[in-house]
Order: structure tokens, then sequence, then C-alpha cells
């Protein structure tokens, strides 16, 4: 079965056309490209990429990283899978995005990727396996709330290694391959289609205004 | 050309707080499926960029989904998919944009990234008819007030003017909060306004005296028109005197209407254009569309407004330019077009 994977939780633009089956999950073309501001021009070009000569409709699902990551292109990656699924007429998968880091890992670590604003969002895994939900915080108190970590890998772990205080190691972002393995089960299985919903982890900034200010001196 | 070779365009429109998706058959609208989050809004006294692209991201698939029930076509049918690429909220803009491309590689179908405002002119057509050979359009709603004249909307459109701070709807918004009305505040105040005078105060017409004609002829200020609507309910209410509301949201929408129109004339008669176009979101204000027929019936102007429904933002009016576009042999937009907020209007399609 063919499977597009898709994640744009990081300044990593990911696309992979994969194949699952019994024994595993394949990888047959997969396109990365950092660039954190360029997630709406670039994933719909890449897509086309790895999909080359295979008509879309030979895909049996589509598997995307539901985050957590900056909303905006978060988005980008779960509106392509869920409206290239719509018009074929085939099932959405969604994968935390932090375990296609975590699963590549073993022993205890921290994965973490950049949240901005001086945060990061991260989980703990051990041997490959996400233990809790992802959270989102600043570095040195997730630090401090970690004492049995010895590792920590993602984007986060590489720009926060100072603060982390741990030496990060790959992968720096969510792979592909890694996260259809997440979902093999369901799609071997023709399991319903799953509503991809972000994981934001934070609200919307917006305040409710205060009493109007006088204009009058 | 017979019915069925005309172009079948899907529209996607997401540059506000609108999810919207039209279908679109030459001229024959199909469908126009609109999901708003407008009351996640309302708190805030405006629209919030993320709650809107959030709420984009849930609705596109059941919007998208009630508008093929509607028309009863497949993705698969359709000629080409049209998409507001701008001018909009940036993070809004772009979960259309991306969902777009996504129906685009699914269907293998070309993508047509369109500009909001000649949308909102296009979509006339699907009511009234081609457009003349020229004519002037005003285009007025929350985000955007704008004289434009156009002569043949698939090469481009000529902007005359703009508001130079806010726009028209924005000062409804802005003027309803302070009378204690709700967001947004067009159709509030244009309810309250029917019981009042329009005389009753002589609020100001922004940019209309004689030293303004030579930079800002086409051009439209808001900003003082709010504050002086909120000095004068704040002296009343400082005297300890009851606020005329009904009088106040009168005086105030006359003074919004008399500038719109009189700037609307005034370019139709200096274009030598014999239609005036009016859309978006304050198009649908009785008021506006009363005064703009009084005058231009006067000065021999033809007046097109569409159906309050197509006024605001929807995605038949984006179907309906990308028909236009698609007939008039226009390129399709490249697969990385961007989501870009502040689209000039001069770029009608990307």
């Amino acid at each position: 079965m063919l499977v597009l994977a898709i994640d744009t939780s990081t300044p990593a633009i990911s696309a992979a056309l994969c194949r699952v089956n019994a024994e595993g999950v394949e990888p047959i073309a997969e396109v990365a490209t950092v660039d954190a501001r360029a997630h709406g021009e670039l994933l719909a070009p890449q897509i086309r990429e790895v999909l080359g000569e295979t008509p879309p409709a030979r895909l049996a699902a589509v598997v995307a990283g539901t985050g957590p990551g900056p909303f905006t292109g978060l988005r980008v990656g779960l509106v392509t899978a869920v409206s290239m699924a719509q018009a074929l007429g085939r099932p959405t998968y969604g994968v935390c995005s932090l375990d296609g880091i975590g699963a590549q890992t073993s022993g205890r670590v921290l994965v973490a990727t950049d949240a901005r604003r001086k945060e990061i969002y991260w989980a703990r895994y051990v041997d490959g396996t996400r233990v809790g939900d992802p959270a989102v915080g600043h570095p040195a108190d997730v630090a401090a709330g970690l004492a049995d970590v010895t590792r920590a890998a993602g984007d986060g772990a590489f720009r926060y290694a100072d603060v982390l205080g741990l030496a990060p190691q790959p992968p720096r972002y969510p792979s592909l391959p890694a996260l259809v393995e997440l979902a093999a089960d369901r799609i071997r299985a023709g399991a319903p289609s799953e509503a991809l919903t972000p994981l934001y982890l934070r609200r919307p900034d917006a305040v409710v205004p205060a009493a109007r200010k006088a204009v009058l001196p | 050309m017979t019915a069925t070779s005309e172009p079948l365009v899907l529209g996607i429109e997401t540059s506000c707080d609108e999810t919207g998706v039209g279908i679109v058959r030459g001229r024959t609208l199909l469908a126009d499926e609109v999901a708003s989050s407008v009351d996640e809004h309302a708190r805030f006294g405006g629209v919030v960029p993320e709650v809107a692209s959030r709420a984009h991201l849930e609705a596109i698939v059941p919007t998208m989904e009630r508008a093929l029930r509607a028309a009863g076509v497949a993705i698969s049918d359709v000629d080409a998919i049209a998409v507001t690429a701008g001018p909009g909220l940036a993070g809004a803009l772009l979960v259309g944009v991306a969902a777009a491309k996504g129906y685009a590689i699914a269907a293998d179908k070309p993508v047509y990234g369109v500009n909001h405002l000649a949308a909102h002119v296009a979509v006339d057509t699907l009511e009234h008819g081609e457009l003349p050979d020229r004519c002037i359009a005003l285009l007025v709603s929350g985000g955007h007030s704008s004289l434009l004249l156009v002569d043949d909307l698939a090469r481009g459109v000529v902007p005359l003017g703009a508001t130079i701070d806010d726009a028209a709807g924005e000062a409804y918004d802005k003027v309803a909060r302070l009378l204690g009305l709700p967001f947004p505040g067009g159709p509030p105040i244009d309810r309250a306004a029917r019981d009042g005078d329009r005389g009753a105060i002589a609020f100001p017409r922004g940019l209309t005296a004689a030293r303004d004609q030579a930079e800002h002829r086409f051009d439209f200020s808001f900003s003082g028109l709010k504050t002086a609507v909120a000095r004068w309910v704040e002296a009343r209410e400082r005297a300890g005197e009851a606020v005329p509301l009904a009088d106040v949201a009168a005086s105030f929408q006359e003074a919004v209407c008399d500038v719109l129109v009189a700037k609307a004339i005034d370019a139709c008669r200096a274009q030598d254009a014999d239609t005036l176009v009016i859309g978006g979101g304050v198009a649908a204000n009785s008021r506006l569309r009363a005064l703009a027929q009084e005058r231009c019936d006067r000065h021999g102007i033809a007046v097109r407004v569409p159906r309050p429904k197509l006024c605001t933002d929807n995605g038949a009016m984006v179907a309906a330019l990308g028909t236009h576009l698609v007939a008039a042999g226009v390129p399709a937009s490249p697969l990385d077009l961007p989501a870009n907020s502040a689209l000039p209007i001069t770029t009608v399609s990307v």
C-alpha cells in the first residue's frame, strides 16, 4: 500500500511516499527542506516531487504529523493532508510529530522542538516510546524537572543545548518513515479515518478589550 | 458556448473569518457554502487572526463537502480550483491556499491564486451578467475601502483610491463598540439608524475638503469620523445627558455613505464610466444601497450591487473570478503560489 506522509511541525518541510506492507515501511521518495518561513510555498511542490509518476489515486492513506509545532506552518501540513484525502476519498491518520524523532532514540531521552518565544515543545521517551503527553515550556524549567533523562534529541535540543545541559543527538527533525511506522497497524487494518487535530498546546493570543479610552481631555 | 462547455470552477475563500467554498459554471452559481467564525471573535471586538485560522482548518473539509453536494459535482469534474491568495490575514489565507493546492494535486487540476478584491467585483456577474467594457468598483468591507477602475477584470484593475486609515467596516465596528452595540457593527448600526435622524449631527466627511482634492480625491479616511463620534458621545455622557443612539447611528452612517457614494460617482464621471459596482460586506448596508441608487439615478449611472449574501466574503466570488480567468485563457498559478497578505489590486491572479 502506498502512503503519503507529511510533517510541517518544525522548520523542516517534509513530504514522503512510503510503501507499507506486512514486513514494514519502506520509503520510496522523501524530500525535506529546512525553511521556517516557506511551508506554504514549498510543501505542495515537494508532494508532487515525491509522487513523481505515481498517480495520487494509488495512495491508500495520508499520514500527517499533528505537531506540536508553530501554528501557521503546522496547519499547512494538516490542511494539505485533509484536502488531498478528501479529494481522493482516502483516510487520514495522525501521529504526534515528536514521536517521529523519539521513535528513533533509545534509553531515556528528552525530545524537544522549537516552540518560538524561547520555549520548546517536548516529551520524554524511554527506549523510543513516549511517556506522557507532549507539552510546551521554557527549556530551563523542562530540564529542571527531568532528572533521569541523559540525552536530548530534536531541533529544540540543538537550539537549547546549553540551557538543557544535555548533549544534542539526531534526529533533529521528525522522520516520516517513523511516523508512517507508528500508523502502519491502522493503515494495514483500514482503520477509520481520523480527524487531524493539531496539537497547538497554546491558546490564541487574544485579549478581551478593556473599557474604552476617553477621547476628550 | 454551450452551457456544458463553460468552465466549472471551485472557489475557496479564507482571507478573514469566513470559510467559503463556491462552485460556479460559467456565470451560473451552483453552490455557495460559508462557515463563519464571527461568533468566536465577537467578545474580542474584532477578528482575532489565530482564532480565524484555527476555524478555517476545522471548517474547510465539511464546507467543501456541503458545496460539492449542493452543486452535485465531484472535485474530479471541475476545470480549475481558484483560491484567494490575498489580500487578507496571512495565516488565514494560508489555510485556503494550502487546501487549494491539496485538492489540486489530488485531483490533478490547475490552481488559480486570485485577488480577493477583484473577486468581490467578479461576483456581481453571477447576478447581473457580464461587466460593461468599463466600470468603477467601490469595495467596502471591514478590511478594505477602495475605488477601482475595471476595464477587463482578467487583465487587471487600476486602483484609483483607498482608505488612508480605517476601512469603512472598521469604523462601523469601532462606533458600534462605543455605542454599546455588538460586533460586527454594520448590521446593528444599520438597524438603529432606521429610527434616527440622519441630519441630527453634522459629523465630518473625511477627505472631502477642497485642499484634499489634489492628493486624495478618490481616497477615504474614517478615523477622524470615528473620533468625532466618540467625542460627541463622550461630551453628552459627561454632561449627564442621554445619548440619542438612533440619531448618532443615523448621522454616523450618513457621513460614511455620503462620502463613499460621492467619491464613487466622482470617479465614474472622471473616468467616463456609466456603471458602478459595489461589493464587500458594507455593500449589504441598506443606507449605502439606497443612497447609491438615488444619486446614481440622478447622474445616469447604473448601480450594480449583488444580493447581501454575495457581498460578504464567500467562495462563490472566488469561483466567479476563476471562471472568468479560465475563459480568458489566463495561465494558472505555480504550485509554490504564496499567500500574500498585501497582494496589490493590480495583481488579479498570481
